[in-house]
């Protein structure tokens, strides 16, 4: 791994170290509990029945039979919980057991707590469900034309469209009239899913009237939210605690069905309630990145210059709204982050259909237009006759500006991270041969969403801490999800308070114990939480600093802080003084993203962050011309990452974000047949195993961003995004065939070739995109400067 | 090996202790382990051999405990990452994962170190071609593997 | 978590009073030996017994011998790590275990015996599934229902023969021992299978396989490729076995064998006719390998499409001949 470091750092203590996760040792002696390892005393444990349908009208319930079951304590159905809840305020359309009707194959319909899993699987069994089938929707054409029977929500509409946007930023026609060179292109990218190792899994207590719920989410404070609509309780009375985690990606971000019926299981029957779910459910309760069908038309000038973009999309929602309003503006926002585009027109539409719902996966949203972008751009380069990495230099953004859509460029490493790989990887001297082929691709990420999902004037993440007899403690509702939150935040508050992150002990993810943080999503934490934790740490810096100058009788700028001292005094001492003048030693810590750095015009919530990361790859790979298998040789991932806060989970955000984009181009997706998923488990459902997965060369840009905590960005998601683009370029780089379909398996590029040995177009992709009434334009003004400097 | 009603008795020994269990024939390892015997340290992604998190040595050789009855391992030695500690000291293998940042949200990684443990007594200074080979059942979805790959030559380079 | 339906274990003494059990239960009762096969079967409801007969404790069972004739007993109960790591089985038997060695995962193939993999149960993706999902998908013939999902026309069950080490077994004219309650028999493993997806294996339900028996590999070479989306794990896609005689650079006898493009193991051995007496040749390759895979018949039941899996049939055949004949 190279640091390239644009300022200095060397006064730093902790921060940009190679130190181990704070949270490393019980993980690696098998002490941690993860949700499902927890065991409470007199647990019941939760079997949910699913829909059989994937589309069909509820008629009747029996379970009178798996109520009489030997060991059965407990049974419930939609009637328990009627009341609706989901991720964001404008989709509440689930409910937590479906008693009207279900939507696709997995939908659970009820749930019992039993003595035992084989006893809750058996009664399921006894549950008699009476379905009347509904026309089963099963792809973004069928979901397009008016239902034969009846759409699948009673929300939304027309038919089955759940939210559609049309923007227009700047003047596109004009864009394309003064345009030397037009192209089309369509691209589309199959679903995928995030597949945890852990499976799901949440345990629930009612004592008294407090609710406790531990579970493997990302997301405890939604949860939280969640519950107490569901339930219709305070949520003062509600505690949400999320379990050590066994790995998201975004797939444990929403409020989920098991959580709620384990939760009503243990008001109903007094007794703790645990639900793991099985891999096949993990595949049901999904979430993950939708498939997207794209169509992107591009002018530019003779010099290579965008002009005009023009941009739809469709997206696979499956069956329910999840985070989907988000995800299909978001497969709109972010093209301007990464080139200046003066005119910018998007359509977007995402639909429902009888498929397992569609969320936020590792990049939400961005993935599938970075795909389309990116070798659309090739191929604009192609036909221009200009080099692509030439012509992206000419369209890139430059630091501190605004883009065409309103969002605020900041630190912007994007030169710096092609420079790097583009000099590492030999990418513009690289030998052609048929059958090697080299790739690439840029892309850009939000640290952080600039508004929360409920809008409101609260801040995005709050931390409190406290020394009690030297002890230093810190509370944050950041949930570390294995992506090293907690190490984040122990690094942060250890480098002002002149201690190791070992000497932080974190308390994270609790929503009876912690001060708010919204969650691990959208790249936010490091960002965020980091900026409250280090609020909250120089707070109580200057606490201690100020006791020692007291006591030393000199100014608070000449005690110095670090390795364990607080001035003369060791940290203990200097936090004992402190503690007899003041008592009790608690600061705070809270963050919001500044206004303004977004649009103020309608769907202008998504896109805005307070920065964005910026990543380069180049991927090397040989393609077999007969039979289109793929052997990856090496990828060099430059990232700028704004400051390392420690450069081993850096490291590691980077391998793990470049493994995850592709597994994904190449092997993964949730495929369905006959209205089932194709292939629900892990044998079928191919991901990378060590053979697949080629050596990565990582660079880091640190342009130390001005606003993030010691200048850090992040690099939870960013890295993934080019890797999937620079595959499909470096194929096409070995065999002359441009595969525009994620992901991009061997069968489809012997298609490509047969069509090019038969003199057709070398190409596997989507032949068009299918008309859509998009809405009306809305033709957004441009920027207001005189409100921000940039 | 004898039975009480539909239960069997089941002798085995876990981390340097013999237990005598009685345990339904049909329940895997996996679940005595998890549930008889409350080492929840090793995990589980698929109960069905597909992901590796439950890999254990038994007998020294790491195998898929989702996929083992009791009647076929009586009298074995079984090894779980609760007993590849030394007292409070971490193994080589466990201290290589930690300083190279070979494990994120832990899940795979009792499974990997168990499989690394049970390669490097075999095969000291094994190659990246070797180490991918031995770990290939276990997947991972946080480091990408590379990680782990360094973590493990290390560890044999520190055993050595 | 998946869990295994309730059944007993019964632990006989010798593979006599396994045979006694098998006949006395009849179809309630299975034998299991490294379980990696049956475990996850049972787990999806694929495969009910009601009595689980273990065999991977009898010493009968697990012993690698030289036999009179050169060549080698391999026991059923013998792991495929066993085999691989077996350096005399290894030279003489390069195709073999090489196969063996790539069945999934190393810890799979510490528990995975020999004997299980040459009866290892035929796949399909609409069957390896469990029982909720295939209740929703509506059953099919192999296993509580009537029709074909992948080939409705058909008659039989056209589920995939996965087994890699049968056709790298098969074209070392290998054969097995199977006891039964009347007696032992031996039988080339090629007899083993049959076309059909559900009936797919050829012993009787009492009996068990007690050896495979290796003839003398003589001045046979031999390889095995296998054809996968993932490097571990997975079962083939396609594969192929392939044993040759040289007489210095002139194939003198050829043998090939391919697997998991349709319910059995094929000997295409024929198809290599036109290497016989010449030099291996690319022109005269492909040709053969053209022709020998001509047969396979792959559905739209496991992973990639049918087609490409057809057209990987050849190149799989090819390289399979060339490694064994040690020509690049
Ligand atoms: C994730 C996964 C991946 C796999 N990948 C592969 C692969 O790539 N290639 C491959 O070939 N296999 C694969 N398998 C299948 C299986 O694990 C292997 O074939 C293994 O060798 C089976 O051996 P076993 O001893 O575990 O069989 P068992 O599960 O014990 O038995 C398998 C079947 O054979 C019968 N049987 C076993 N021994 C005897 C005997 N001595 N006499 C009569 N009948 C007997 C059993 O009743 C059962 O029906 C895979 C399995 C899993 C779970
Ligand atoms: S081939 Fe047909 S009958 Fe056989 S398992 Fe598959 S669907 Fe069932
Ligand atoms: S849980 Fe055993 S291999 Fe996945
Ligand atoms: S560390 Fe999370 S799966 Fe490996």
């Amino acid at each position: 791994m190279t640091n390239v470091v644009t300022e200095t750092s060397s006064d730093l203590r902790v921060i940009g170290k190679s130190l181990p996760r704070v949270d490393a040792v019980g993980k690696l002696i098998g002490l941690t509990a993860y949700a499902d390892d927890m065991e409470l005393p007199n647990t019941l444990y939760c079997k949910l029945l699913r829909s059989h349908h994937p589309h069909a009208r509820v008629l009747s319930i029996d379970t009178s039979a798996a109520k009489a079951l030997d060991g059965v304590a407990a049974v419930i159905t939609g009637e328990d919980l009627p009341i609706k809840y989901g991720i964001m305020p404008t989709s509440q359309d689930e409910h937590a057991l479906e008693n009207e009707k279900v939507r696709f194959v997995g939908d659970p319909v009820a749930a019992v707590a039993a003595v035992d899993e084989e006893t809750a699987l058996a009664a399921c069994r006894l549950i008699k469900v009476e379905y009347e089938p509904l026309e089963a929707i099963e792809s973004i054409e069928h979901a397009l034309l008016a239902p034969s029977d009846e759409p699948i929500h009673d929300y939304a509409g027309p038919g089955n469209i759940h939210r559609m946007g049309a923007l227009e930023f700047g003047d596109v026609d004009q864009g394309f009239e003064n345009a030397s060179h037009i192209r089309e292109d369509v691209f589309f990218y199959e679903g995928n899913t995030h597949l945890p190792m852990e499976q799901h899994s949440a345990i629930a207590t009612f004592v008294g009237d407090q609710l406790t719920l531990w579970s493997s989410t990302q997301n405890p404070h939604y949860v939280h939210r969640a519950l107490a609509r569901v339930f219709d309780m305070p949520m003062g009375h509600i505690r949400v605690v999320a379990a050590p985690h066994g790995g998201g990606f975004g797939g444990k971000s929403d409020p989920f069905s098991h959580e709620m019926a384990v939760c009503k299981l243990a008001m109903v029957t007094g007794r703790p309630v645990k639900c793991t779910l099985t891999r096949e459910e993990v595949f049901y309760v999904h979430r993950g990145r939708h498939p997207v069908l794209m169509w992107v038309r591009t002018g530019v000038s003779n010099d290579g210059k965008i002009l005009a973009m023009h941009f739809r999309t469709a997206l696979d929602g499956g069956a329910y709204g999840s985070y989907g309003p988000a995800s299909m503006l978001y497969t709109g926002a972010l093209q301007t982050t990464t080139y200046n585009i003066p005119a910018y027109r998007f359509e977007g539409v995402r639909v429902f259909t009888n498929k397992a719902p569609c969320g936020p996966k590792r990049g939400h949203g961005t993935p599938q237009p970075r795909f389309a972008l990116e070798l659309h751009l090739d191929k604009i380069a192609e036909e221009i006759g200009l080099d692509p990495v030439e012509l992206r230099r000419r369209n890139y953004v430059k630091p501190y500006t605004r883009t065409i859509n309103h969002l605020r460029i900041t630190s912007c490493g994007i030169e710096e991270v092609t420079d790097q790989v583009i000099e590492a990887s030999g990418f513009l001297n690289r030998k052609r041969r048929l059958g090697h082929g080299m790739g690439f691709a840029i892309s850009s990420y939000m640290c952080g969403a600039g508004l929360p999902i409920y809008w409101n004037k609260l801040p995005h993440s709050e931390c409190i801490i406290q020394v009690n007899r030297g002890g230093v403690s810190l509370y944050c509702g950041a949930t570390d999800i294995g992506q090293g939150s907690d190490t984040v935040l122990a690094t942060v508050a250890a480098e002002q308070l002149g201690l190791q992150p070992t000497d932080i002990r974190i308390t994270s993810g609790d929503t009876g114990l912690t001060p708010v943080d919204l969650g691990s999503y959208s790249s936010r934490v490091t960002f965020m939480a980091g900026n409250a934790a280090l609020q909250a740490a120089h707070e109580m810096r200057n606490i201690l600093v100020e006791a020692v100058a007291e006591k030393m009788e000199c100014s608070p700028q000449e005690v110095m802080v670090g390795d364990g001292k607080i001035g003369e005094l060791t940290f203990e001492e200097a936090a004992t003084l402190a503690q007899e003048k003041l008592g009790v030693l608690a600061t705070r810590g809270s963050y919001a993203p500044p206004p303004n750095i977004g649009g103020k015009f309608k769907a202008s919530g998504v896109g805005p962050s307070p920065a964005y990361s910026y990543s380069a790859a180049v991927v090397d790979l040989d393609a077999d011309p007969y039979s289109g298998e793929i052997q990856l040789n090496k990828v060099w991932l430059a990232h700028d990452i704004g400051r390392s806060i420690n450069a081993l989970a850096v490291k590691g955000q980077v391998e793990g974000g470049v493994y995850m984009g592709l597994s994904e181009a190449m092997m993964e997706g949730q495929l369905y047949r006959h209205g089932l998923h194709k292939q629900p488990s892990m044998l079928d459902y191919k991901s990378f195993t060590f053979f697949e997965m080629p050596e990565v060369d990582t660079f880091l840009v640190e342009t130390v961003d001005l606003e993030g905590p010691y200048g850090a960005k992040e690099v939870g998601q960013g890295p993934l995004l080019p890797v999937i683009p620079a595959v499909a370029s470096a194929v096409h780089d070995a065999l002359g065939v441009w595969i525009d379909e994620v992901p991009i398996t061997p069968d489809k590029i012997m298609r490509a070739l047969d069509a090019k040995a038969k003199g057709r177009e070398g190409r596997y992709g989507p032949k068009n995109f299918p008309k859509i009434s998009y809405p009306s334009i809305v033709k957004v003004p441009p920027f207001d400067a005189s409100s921000s400097p940039f | 090996m004898g039975s009480i009603g539909s239960h069997e008795v089941l002798r085995l020994s876990v981390n340097g202790r013999s237990h005598e269990l009685l345990v339904k024939p049909y329940a895997t390892l996996l679940e005595i382990l998890r549930e008889d015997l409350r080492l929840t340290g090793t995990k589980h992604g698929c109960e069905a051999g597909e992901c590796g998190a439950c890999v254990v040595l038994i007998d020294g050789a790491p195998q898929l405990s989702c996929l083992v009855l009791p009647g076929q391992i009586n009298g074995s030695e079984v090894t779980t990452i609760e007993g590849v500690t030394n007292g409070s000291e971490l193994h080589p293998v466990q201290q290589a994962f930690m300083d190279h940042g070979a494990l994120q949200c832990g899940y795979c990684t009792p499974g990997m170190v168990l499989s690394s443990v049970a390669l490097l007594e075999s095969n000291p200074a094994p190659s990246r071609e070797e180490i991918k080979e031995a770990l290939s059942g276990n997947l991972c979805r946080c480091t990408g593997y590379a990680s782990i790959i360094e973590a493990v030559e290390d560890a044999g380079r520190s055993m050595a | 978590m998946l869990r295994l339906p309730r059944f007993s274990y019964l632990r006989p003494e010798s593979v006599a009073e396994a045979v006694q059990i098998l006949s006395e239960y009849g179809d309630r009762a299975r034998v299991v030996a490294g379980g990696t096969d049956l475990v996850p079967k049972m787990k999806r409801g694929q495969i009910e017994p009601e009595v689980v007969v273990g065999l991977g404790h009898l010493d009968e069972l697990r012993q690698i011998r030289p036999t009179e004739d050169g060549g080698f007993e391999i026991g059923a109960c013998v792991t495929l790590t066993e085999v691989v790591s077996n350096p005399i089985l290894r030279s003489a038997y390069p195709g073999y275990v090489k196969a063996a060695g790539l069945v999934s995962s190393p810890a799979l193939r510490n528990s995975g015996t020999i004997g299980g993999n040459l009866c290892v149960d035929t796949r399909c993706n609409y069957y390896d599934e469990s029982y909720e999902w295939r209740k929703a998908l509506g059953f099919c013939m192999k296993k509580d229902g009537d029709i074909c999902r992948v080939a409705p026309a058909s008659a039989t069950c056209r589920a995939i023969a996965s087994s890699d080490t049968a056709p790298a077994a098969i074209s070392m004219n290998a054969t097995v021992v199977l006891a039964g309650t009347n007696g032992k028999r031996e039988v080339p493993v090629a007899s083993l299978y049959q076309d059909d997806g559900q009936f797919y294996i050829t012993k009787a339900a009492d009996e068990i396989l007690v050896s495979l028996r290796m003839p003398e590999p003589g001045e046979w070479k031999s390889s095995y490729v296998k054809v996968r989306s993932r490097g571990s794990i997975d079962f083939p896609l396609v594969g192929a076995a392939a044993a040759v005689r040289m007489n210095g650079s002139l194939v003198e006898a050829c043998r090939i064998v391919i697997t998991a493009v349709g319910p059995q193991p094929l000997d295409v051995s024929q198809a290599a006719e036109p290497l016989l007496g010449k030099a291996i040749d690319p022109a005269i390759l492909e040709e053969v390998a053209t022709d020998a895979a001509k047969p396979a018949r792959p559905l739209d039941n496991a992973d990639l499409s049918y087609v490409w899996r057809k057209r990987m049939t050849r190149r799989a055949i090819e390289q399979a001949i060339r490694e064994a004949a040690e020509v690049a």
